[in-house]
């Protein structure tokens, strides 16, 4: 009995025409519950695309579904054009899933964990020494290399996690809140290592997180889950732009013109909420009203210092999508 | 198939449990005990002078052709009837033991650990995933198994051969019941506690179910002292053949129970 090992790269999926993954119409139902409701997206080649939701909204069910854990009750999943259901090793072979859950046993050292997982992943025996050296360096645990991973902090046993899902090189990864346990320089970290993945390697990245800022920066797509549906996709900045809310610009002035700036904005019918000495915000101003705003008040001898119209973020949609959802809490 | 990694699987459960001294102990602990404790007690029993007492009406129930192939002397008698007739049958338990703390530890361990989830996510198939787990407990229940036999008979032979001037052991009955009956039975006893394992929530609930396979050695050997399950030869080969039918049929439920779908849904 031997391993069959293919060597996959991230050009593979270049060549192929097939999204690296493609869910259609897809449902899961586990007894009565619905965790997920006829969820439909797709990640391009290349793409780090962003699975954004409360607890509960269907992000792990897409994982272990792309990954053949579990089968969909209704619609299609395919990575790579493979069915992970009738194809789960082919799949696997060329996904690398950081879950939610433990992945390093942390009664073994960090390179048996490694060593281990190389033979799961069929890597020719003369390979594994050097690839599991190379990653150990790559996420800073070479000099802990020898010891139990049970003696790790959280941060290290997440990097050593990470280092257990490039191990492969997969073409397409699939990171469960990667960057929960990491402290700020290990989070900056491994948002470069996510940018590298993608950008300089090629390979897909999907991102769940809860982190918005994250997610802005660095992904090219978000779908958003809430409840098992998908409430929002699309690139963050055109997401944010389609933003029905109301436009807010926050305005400073010098306090000693507090008054006459509250009267002009009562004069407008936009009094807007003192935030500070001489500091508002004014609802209902986008940036095409920033003129006729600063006229009306440097006509009334207003001093402004100060007039920013606000951009609307990942975070503002999240919240308002799910403000909308939830009946009043985000 | 993969066998480098259903190799991997195994090698890495039984790497696992031996850093865990919680559930290698009983792995040791058990095998000692009838290897060192069981030879001693029933040569201390042939040396002292004993009034039978209750333990002669014991005698009675041992089968009388039995009887009369041991030595007069009722202290020897008794102690030969304890090595030979009553800890053999019970010596699966030590098999039984090394099989599910390894199973109990590689299956239900794993789900109670969170890390059954990575070891599903590689590109392995739910048979080469349930064959690792069954390699990683067979093999060294029926090492540990076989030679706690071996070095039990042997201790037997040492202690009792100025008293006997023959082996005591091996018998052609024991030899059945060590390389046949004992690994049909260890089989059987690990099908049961992948199946427990596979549902369980935690270790603890996983150990408490598999445990009921302790009982059928309890029986065998009451069976065994009482008469009533004679183990002979003809007893033994078919008593292990129904475990070996036994045993395919549990493995069968186990990998159903083991399926991807069944341990994350």
């Amino acid at each position: 009995m031997t391993g069959a090992v293919t060597a996959v790269t991230p050009r593979e999926q270049v060549a192929r025409p097939a999204p690296a993954i493609e869910l259609t119409g897809v449902t899961r139902q586990f007894g009565d519950t619905t965790a997920l409701d006829d969820v439909t997206f797709r990640a391009e080649p290349g793409q780090v695309v962003g699975l954004l939701g409360h607890n509960g909204a269907g992000k792990t069910t897409v994982t272990r579904l792309v990954a053949g854990l579990v089968a969909p009750t209704r619609g299609q999943v395919r990575l790579l054009g493979h069915d992970p259901t009738t194809d789960g090793v082919w799949v696997r072979r060329r996904l690398g899933v950081l879950p939610s859950s433990q992945l390093v046993d942390l009664r073994m050292t960090a390179r048996e964990n490694l060593v281990f997982a190389a033979r799961l992943f069929g890597l020719p025996a003369a390979a594994v020494a050097p690839r599991v050296a190379a990653v150990l360096e790559e996420l800073g645990l070479a000099d802990r290399a020898d010891d139990r991973a049970g003696t790790f902090s959280a941060g290290m046993r997440q990097r050593l996690a990470l280092a257990r899902v490039l191990l492969p090189e997969p073409p397409v990864l699939l990171l469960d809140e990667p960057s929960s346990a990491l402290d700020p320089v290990a989070a900056r970290e491994l948002r470069d290592l996510v940018r590298t993945a993608s950008r300089s390697q090629g390979r897909t990245v999907v991102l769940c997180t809860h982190d918005l800022a994250e997610a802005a920066e660095l992904c090219d797509e978000v779908v958003i889950l809430a409840s098992g549906r998908v409430v929002a996709s699309g690139p963050p900045a055109e997401l944010a732009a389609r933003l029905d809310v109301t436009a807010v610009v926050d305005l400073g002035c010098d306090p000693a013109d507090e008054t006459a700036a509250a009267a002009v904005l009562r004069r407008r019918g936009t009094p807007g909420e003192r935030t500070g000495a001489g500091e508002f915000q004014v609802p209902g101003v986008d940036r095409a009203g920033v003129p006729g705003l600063l006229s009306d008040l440097l006509r009334d001898g207003v001093r402004v210092q100060a007039v920013a119209p606000r951009h609307h973020t990942l975070a503002d949609l999240y919240f308002s999508l799910h403000t909308t959802r939830d009946g009043g809490a985000a | 198939m993969n066998g480098d990694a259903v190799r991997a699987i195994a090698r890495r459960d039984l790497t696992a449990v031996a850093r865990d001294k919680g559930v290698l102990a009983p792995m040791l602990i058990v095998p000692l005990v009838f290897v060192v404790v069981f030879p001693a007690l029933a040569f201390g029993i042939s040396q002292v002078s004993v009034d039978l007492g209750d333990f002669a009406r014991i005698l009675e129930l041992v089968p009388r052709p039995v009887l009369d192939a041991l030595p007069a002397d009722p202290s020897v008698r008794l102690a030969l009837v304890f090595a030979s007739y009553v800890v053999p049958p019970l010596m699966l338990v030590v098999p039984l033991v090394v099989a599910q703390v390894i199973a109990t530890d590689a299956v239900a361990g794993e789900r109670e650990r969170g890390t059954i989830e990575g070891l599903l996510l590689a590109p392995v198939t739910d048979t080469e995933v349930l064959l690792g787990k069954l390699l990683g407990a067979w093999v060294p229940a029926l090492v540990v198994g076989l030679a706690s036999s071996l070095a039990y008979g042997a201790a037997l032979d040492v202690l009792f051969w100025s008293t006997l001037h023959h082996l005591l052991l091996p018998t052609g009955s024991w030899l059945l019941m060590v390389l046949w009956f004992g690994p049909a039975f260890s089989a059987a006893a690990l099908g049961l506690t992948v199946l427990v394992s596979a549902q369980a929530r935690s270790v603890q609930a996983a150990s408490q179910v598999a445990g009921v396979a302790v009982l059928p050695v309890i029986l065998v050997t009451v069976g065994q002292l009482t008469g009533l399950l004679l183990l002979t030869g003809w007893v033994v080969l078919l008593a292990g053949l129904a475990l070996w039918c036994l045993a395919g049929w549990l493995t069968v439920l186990g990998a159903r129970a083991l399926r991807r779908e069944n341990q994350v849904a």
